[in-house]
């Protein structure tokens, strides 16, 4: 037993149970958020790991990984902030939005604040299109979403997170 | 106007079983299983006109009707992976109206002969899915969902799977293909889901909500439903409505209302003291259409948009005022389609990077006239050409912003002399 399955041993029995016997490979994207879940990030190690549980191989694992925005294969911000500067969002300030919470920040788009607690990215439609300006926060608690924000909502939320830091 | 998908608005805590039981929830279910044979409710539901709401506007019941009844197991994938810009009301169904949804899931489910349903919902659905995974666990305690149900032979499972950042995964067939822990690149087709689709095995895809109407349809009967809408699109549809307007959000009426009525009435107006300028029916693969008079009074069905050049599609409005130039906006549409292409096929990969890389040059004051030209001669080189919808969805916003608001491109070109045509285009 490889150390992801060992220590995730009940959930990974419960991801796998979802799919028939012989359709393990559909464990894929579950597993790669197990794995991503403490630190931020899927190691080389993990992708080995997964592979070896759903009898796939590393290199199928890191495509997957490629492709889709929400996972990570380095290590950044424990705090991902993803703003949405889609259109409807644009037509509503979303980038006057983004360039203030960076500016606040002290980063660009892309950037992590210098304590590595933060990173702010622009990402694509969220659909909450209607409650813009609008991000979303990933992070090892998962996926949560901050509607009808202002530059000083978004910097209210950072320093509630570095309080928690600092205790 | 009764609501039929955002009843939560009228009935509190809804997404309560309790109280999704004691307004009726699950009688239907239980009436299907114990008292109809599965073709039957396909036969309702094919009598109620109901057409899929998650674009195309195929209509429900015949889709259905398609299941290969040769071949077993069948399967129910719900395509919840909303993530058109501009649309956001499969979230609001699910998050405030679940067990309706979830219903309509079981109800299709029993109609087209499959034992399980996956509810693939977009990866950032993160918390509604642990909503969802709980009501399924009430479900299966209530005995509503599992082994023989209600004393029948019919067993059912529902699971949700998370996805995690792709638009081209609405695509059914690219979702069935990421569902299958591959990579969510659309399949070539045919054959068609309803005989080869997840696992190979006959699968319908709904979209989420398609499938909420089911419920209603079953309790009320076909001539209820028709009683909405118009003719060939009976029921009632919800608008997303979002951008330039006082008050966007979820808006349920019947189909065939206007868009003056959608924007002005429902969504409060222009506000700043700004005037409409162009509306975009469908999200951002939607055609931009000139907001004037006759645009305005156009009823929103899939059969009136075409008269003013656009589809309805998912229905999401998105309001443009008139301090908004094209260029701006279509580098903004480019740079989605370019960042969503999944890179399978050629002319859509190339097309997108070439389109995103013209209009980053317009909008910037950094482009030649001609490269208003070539920016539509690339456009009409993509579409057609492509696999799926998206290589053909990139181009809408581009053509028919050239076409439509040509002054747009003029200003951004002719106003500034162009100073270096070295560009990079970045790429996030
Ligand atoms: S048209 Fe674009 S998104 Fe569709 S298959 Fe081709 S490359 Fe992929
Ligand atoms: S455009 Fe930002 S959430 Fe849709």
């Amino acid at each position: 037993m490889n150390p992801l399955q060992e220590r995730y041993s009940e959930e990974i029995a419960q991801v796998l149970s979802k799919y028939p016997a012989d359709q393990k490979r559909s464990a894929v994207m579950p597993l790669l958020y197990i794995a991503q879940r403490e630190h931020g990030y899927v190691s080389r190690e993990q992708f080995a790991q997964i592979a070896e549980i759903l009898e796939i191989s590393a290199t199928d694992v890191a495509e997957i990984l490629g492709f889709y925005t929400l996972y990570h294969d380095k290590p950044e911000g424990k705090y991902r902030l993803q703003v949405c500067n889609d259109l409807p969002c644009a037509l509503r300030g979303a980038d006057q939005f983004l360039e203030g919470v960076c500016d606040h920040l002290g980063v660009k788009p892309g950037g992590t604040t210098q304590d590595g607690l933060v990173t702010v990215e622009a990402v694509m439609c969220l659909a909450a299109c209607h409650r813009a300006p609008m991000f979303q926060v990933q992070s090892s608690e998962g996926i949560a979403y901050h509607e009808d924000q202002t530059v000083e909502s978004a910097a209210r939320l950072v320093d509630s997170w570095r309080a928690t830091e600092v205790e | 106007m009764n609501d039929i998908l955002l009843r939560h608005r009228q009935i509190p805590n809804l997404d309560q079983f309790p109280i999704y039981r004691q307004n009726g929830g699950f009688e239907a279910f239980k009436r299907a299983l114990t008292s109809m044979q599965p073709d039957e409710v396909t036969d309702l539901v094919k009598a109620s006109g109901l057409r899929g709401r998650g674009g195309a506007g195929f209509p429900t019941g015949m889709k259905w009707s398609f299941i290969d009844k040769n071949v077993f197991p069948h399967y129910v994938v719900v395509n919840a992976d909303e993530s058109e810009p501009g649309t956001f009301k499969d979230r609001e169904i699910m998050e405030s109206n679940p067990f309706q949804f979830l219903e309509g899931v079981m109800l299709c489910a029993y109609a087209v002969r499959a034992n399980e349903a996956y509810i693939y919902l977009r990866g950032e659905f993160w918390q509604l899915a642990a909503e969802l995974d709980k009501h399924i666990e009430y479900l299966e305690r209530e005995g509503l969902l599992g082994e023989k149900l209600f004393g029948t032979d019919y067993s059912l499972r529902l699971y949700t799977h998370l996805g995690a950042g792709a638009y081209i995964c609405g695509e059914e067939t690219a979702l069935l293909e990421s569902l299958e822990g591959k990579l969510g690149q659309p399949r070539l087709r045919p054959p068609f889901p309803p005989s080869f689709g997840l696992y190979g095995k006959p699968t319908i895809v709904n979209n989420v909500e398609t499938l909420a109407n089911v419920p209603m349809i079953l309790e009320k009967g076909a001539d209820w439903f028709r009683g909405f809408g118009t003719e060939k699109s009976p029921g009632t549809k919800v608008f997303s409505l979002s951008g330039n307007v006082a008050k966007p959000g979820n808006y349920e009426l019947p189909l065939g209302t206007t868009f003056r009525e959608l924007i002005f009435e429902h969504g409060g107006g222009i506000p700043n003291g700004r005037s409409i300028k162009a509306i975009m029916p469908a999200g951002a693969s939607s055609s931009l259409i000139v907001a004037d008079e006759k645009a305005l009074d156009t009823p929103m069905d899939y059969e009136s948009v075409p008269s003013v050049g656009a589809m309805l599609g998912s229905a999401s409005v998105i309001v443009v005022d008139d301090s908004v130039n094209m260029a701006w906006l279509i580098n903004k549409t480019m740079h989605f389609f370019q960042h969503e292409s999944c890179g399978k096929c050629t002319p859509c990969r190339e097309g997108t990077f070439w389109m995103r890389h013209l209009t980053e040059r317009i909008e910037h004051g950094q482009a030649r006239w001609e490269d208003v030209e070539l920016l539509n001669e690339v456009a009409s080189n993509v579409k057609g050409k492509c696999l799926c919808a998206l290589g053909d969805f990139s181009t809408e916003a581009v053509m028919s912003s050239i076409q439509r608001f040509r002054h747009d491109f003029e200003i951004k070109v002719l106003s500034e002399a162009p100073v270096s045509v070295d560009i990079k285009v970045s790429n996030p």
